[in-house]
Order: C-alpha cells, then sequence, then structure tokens
C-alpha cells in the first residue's frame, strides 16, 4: 500500500512534467486561434523550455544565491504540490498524507520563493511585481484552505485523497451547494494564484500592471527555465485539484495497473477540457484594474465562507 | 419526487437565492443588478415550485407561478423601464465593495446563528435553509442602508422582500394564495409608487441621488 502509493506520486511527478508544457501550449494555441492568429503550436512551451535550458543563466552583479536556489526551490514546492494531489489515484502514502493544510503550506513555499527572486536584484519592477504577488496570496491561501475546508466538513477529514474517495463513492454530493460554492471560490484563487487572467495578463512584457512577468524579468537561462517549468506546474496541479474535485471519475482507487493506465487518460482528458475552458473564458475577460483584485479575492473568500456556513447548516440534520 | 434529490434541489434553488444577493453587493450596476435580481425572482419561484410539488399541492404551484411572472418578469422590467429613461448611471454605494462582501460574510454567520432555534424545530431540508432566507434578508438592508440612488434602494427593498418571503415558504410550506397574493400586489404597488416618486424626484433635481436632498429648498 505505501509503496505503491510512493510509486504512484511519483508517476504523478513524471506525468506533470511531461503534460503541463503541452497544457499551456494548448491554452496559448486556443487563444491565438479564437483572436484570429495562427499561434506557434502546442508543442512550443517544449520548445522555449529546451532552449533556455541550454543557455548559460546571467545573473546581474550583486544578487545572491536566490537567484539561483529561489527558482530551485519554486520547483521543489510545485513537484510536492503534484505529488501530494490526488490526481492519477486517490491512493496516499501514510508517511505525507496529501493532508489540505500540507498542500496549502507548500504551494505559499514555492510563492515565497517566486517573490524572493523578484526582489534580489533590487530592480523596480521586481520588487513591484513580488509585493502585488505577496498581496494577492495573501488574499488567496485563505480561500483555498476555507473553500477545500468546506469540503472536508462533510467528510470529516482534511486529507483531498478521501475527500476526493468520498465524492467517487457518492456523486450526488458533487452538485450538493456546498461543492458548488467551494468550487467556484476554488476556481477564482487558481486563477489568482497561478495569474492568470482578470488578475494577471500572462502574455505580456514591460506593462506597469504585471505580476509574474515583473518577478520573472531578471532571471535568464536555466533559471528562467525553472521558473516558468514551476508556475506551470502549479497551474497544473491546481487545475488538477479541481478537475479531480469536479470531475472525480476514472481516478484509480487501487494499485492496479489497468486503473492506473484509466485514471491517466482520464487526467489529462480533464486537464486539457479545462484548461481549454479557462483559455477560451479568458479571451473574453479584461484585464481587471489592480485595485480591484482585492475585491474578486473578498468575492470568493465570501464565497468559501458561505460554503463552510452552508456545509455546517446541511450537517445539522 | 425522491426525498435526497428534494432536498439537493431546495439546496441548490437556495443556494441560486444566497448567489444571486452576494453578487447584487458585489456588482453595483444597475442593469446588472436588476438582472441579478430578476434571476433572484426565478430561483424563488423554484423554491416555491418544489415545495409544492413535493407537497402536492396545487395552490402553492400557482403561487410560484404568480412569484415567477411578478418578481421574474414584471418587477424587472418596471425597473430596467425607470432605469432606463434616467439614463444608465453607475451607482457609487457608500461602502467599498470589498468591506460590504466581508460584511455579507458576517451578515451570513449572524443569520445562521438567529436562524439555529427555527432550524433545530423541524428536520426537513426546507427547515434547513431557513438561515439563507434571513441572509437575504441582512442583505436586503444592507443595500437599503448603502445604495446612493433610489433605483438601488429598490433593488434592496426587493431583496429583503424576496428574503421575508423565503423564510415564510420555507417555515410555513407556503401561505394560502389569497394572502400570497394581497402581499405581491403591495410590492407591486410599492414599487409602482416608488418609481412614480424616483420620476418625479428626477424631474426636479435632475438626478435620482439620494444625498441631494438632505437641504431644504426655498
Amino acid at each position: 500500500m505505501n509503496t505503491s502509493a510512493v510509486l504512484l506520486a511519483l508517476l504523478q511527478i513524471i506525468v506533470m512534467i511531461l503534460i503541463t508544457p503541452f497544457l499551456i501550449g494548448l491554452m496559448r494555441q486556443v487563444r491565438n486561434r479564437l483572436e484570429g492568429r495562427v499561434g506557434a503550436g502546442v508543442g512550443q512551451p517544449w520548445r522555449d523550455l529546451r532552449k533556455l535550458f541550454a543557455k548559460e543563466p546571467l545573473r546581474a552583479p550583486g544578487t545572491s544565491w536566490i537567484q539561483a536556489g529561489g527558482p530551485v526551490l519554486l520547483m521543489v514546492s510545485s513537484l510536492s504540490v503534484c505529488a501530494l494531489v490526488p490526481l492519477i489515484s486517490t491512493l496516499q502514502s501514510r508517511l505525507i498524507p496529501g493532508d489540505l493544510f500540507v498542500v496549502v503550506s507548500v504551494l505559499l513555499l514555492g510563492t515565497v520563493a517566486l517573490a524572493l527572486v523578484g526582489l534580489d536584484a533590487g530592480t523596480a519592477f521586481g520588487g513591484m511585481g513580488s509585493s502585488r504577488h505577496m498581496t494577492i496570496a495573501a488574499l488567496v491561501e485563505p480561500t483555498v484552505l476555507v473553500a477545500v475546508f468546506a469540503l472536508s466538513v462533510p467528510i470529516g477529514s482534511s486529507a483531498l485523497g478521501d475527500i476526493v474517495r468520498a465524492r467517487i463513492v457518492d456523486p450526488s454530493s458533487i452538485i450538493s451547494l456546498v461543492s458548488l460554492l467551494a468550487l467556484v471560490a476554488l476556481g477564482i484563487a487558481t486563477i489568482a494564484e497561478t495569474s492568470r487572467m482578470p488578475v494577471d495578463n500572462p502574455a505580456t512584457h514591460l506593462e506597469l500592471t504585471m505580476i509574474h512577468e515583473a518577478m520573472v524579468l531578471e532571471s535568464s537561462g536555466r533559471d528562467l527555465a525553472w521558473l516558468e517549468l514551476g508556475s506551470w506546474l502549479r497551474l497544473g496541479a491546481l487545475l488538477g485539484l479541481i478537475g479531480s474535485l469536479l470531475l472525480p471519475w476514472g481516478m484509480a482507487t487501487e494499485p492496479k495497473l489497468l486503473a492506473v493506465l484509466l485514471g491517466l487518460v482520464m487526467l489529462a482528458a480533464k486537464l486539457f477540457v479545462l484548461a481549454s475552458l479557462l483559455s477560451v473564458t479568458e479571451v473574453f475577460l479584461a484585464k481587471l484594474r489592480l485595485f480591484r483584485v482585492p475585491e474578486l479575492l473578498a468575492g470568493s473568500f465570501v464565497l468559501a465562507l458561505l460554503a463552510v456556513i452552508a456545509s455546517y447548516l446541511l450537517e445539522a440534520r | 419526487m425522491a426525498d435526497s434529490l428534494f432536498s439537493q434541489l431546495v439546496g441548490l434553488s437556495a443556494g441560486a437565492l444566497l448567489l444571486s444577493a452576494v453578487f447584487l453587493v458585489w456588482r453595483r450596476t444597475q442593469s446588472g443588478s436588476i438582472r441579478l435580481l430578476s434571476l433572484q425572482g426565478v430561483a424563488l419561484a423554484t423554491l416555491v415550485a418544489l415545495i409544492g410539488v413535493h407537497r402536492a399541492n396545487f395552490e402553492t404551484f400557482a403561487v410560484a407561478l404568480l412569484v415567477l411572472l411578478l418578481k421574474g418578469v414584471l418587477l424587472p422590467v418596471l425597473l430596467t423601464r425607470s432605469a432606463l429613461r434616467q439614463g444608465e448611471e453607475r451607482n457609487t454605494p457608500f461602502m467599498n465593495p470589498t468591506a460590504a462582501l466581508f460584511l455579507v460574510a458576517l451578515l451570513a454567520v449572524l443569520a445562521y446563528v438567529v436562524s439555529r432555534p427555527l432550524a433545530i424545530l423541524g428536520s426537513g431540508p426546507t427547515t434547513q435553509v431557513i438561515p439563507v432566507g434571513m441572509t437575504l434578508v441582512l442583505i436586503g438592508f444592507l443595500l437599503l442602508a448603502t445604495g446612493r440612488h433610489a433605483i438601488a434602494q429598490l433593488v434592496g427593498f426587493l431583496v429583503l422582500d424576496n428574503g421575508i418571503a423565503t423564510v415564510a415558504f420555507l417555515t410555513a410550506g407556503g401561505v394560502p394564495l389569497v394572502v400570497e397574493l394581497g402581499v405581491l400586489i403591495d410590492v407591486l404597488l410599492v414599487v409602482l409608487i416608488l418609481r412614480v416618486l424616483t420620476g418625479r424626484i428626477r424631474d426636479v433635481y435632475g438626478a435620482t441621488d439620494l444625498d441631494d436632498l438632505t437641504e431644504l429648498r426655498g
């Protein structure tokens, strides 16, 4: 049980590394096509990564070890999240359970690493980006916690694997009030956390409002590759979590080869569907003014809180 | 209808009521508010219809139809027309949306605590969602207190009324048709009168910003 859980976690990591660049490529391609452009193709992020890994990182004079260590830390945090979140199977290693609080704190570790990288070179843009990133993170993390907490109340366990397994057993709980409120909140939080459209524009450089791109401006070569891949993996893992909560069917509940293969195919399908949906909605959205972002996040927090209240409400029967 | 399906559907329509109220606090453009209000009316009608189907009570079903016509269609149309006549004004409330949203969360907790004794009394799915009705009432008060324009306050009043109706349907399982008819016509009259009043205010002062009405003019 335990070794198979560890093996499955490793499989999740490998699959996510292979899939997420294509996922990003797909999102860009969908956006390009909808805007009437040809697009660079689904494989472009992989080609970018290969190019960046082959280049030597240039570090500005005066930067510290954070410039090299931060990207690796972000990567490690993203990989841990990929291992902890139930993506292919609901099996969890007993050593480190995929507990809600563990996942959120590991996510936060990556956020802090990214912000430190932005601050390290001491440029105006980097500092601005980091400050905004931390502001948003401070508003988003409680939402993620509260939203998943609402889902864990009826089940009585904060392990994500248990929550997803309970949803496979009782699919009617997916369209319940609690679950819908929590999923909407989680969706908004995911968008903010991964710097997607209404919060940050992932496609622009050198704009005064950018967040993610401002932090990675000073990184190059290998460092930039780690940062990009780490951020993509975060997006992939969070989308995967939403996919597992929304459409838990096909996930492996026991360590059998066939079930794992089915889980793998389902994971890819869910991720690609969710990513295309996200990309299509992004086409219709304009970026929010920075000062209205807290409004959006407060809204998502309220939804998550209402989900918790509703879960206690429906529990008291 | 199966009991579990019924409780699920009641939960969902109550959720739609709650969500539309939260979004009303969030989005404060006039046309958006009116659309959300119409959505809320439809959700309320669905809830009433569900109760009617569950109890196999034709009268409740008729009430649901009335609610749908009045709150889902007629009142929003009336509000839209008076909003159109006056042109789209940006409604900047007294409170910024972030603070208002957090207040909504607090109000929801308060409603939950307050209606706890009521929710314990019954055991069906309808008594469990009573706090949603209470929350609606409190959010209605919030919208009334923080709206700057006459239309926004009218919207707040209608949310308040929706909340009271929700609580009534959930606790009593529907009121007699005559009573409900009376209440609905009352609301319609209030909206009509307030609409005329807003029109007059605008004709005299040029805008319906109630802040401008604090001084006496000779």
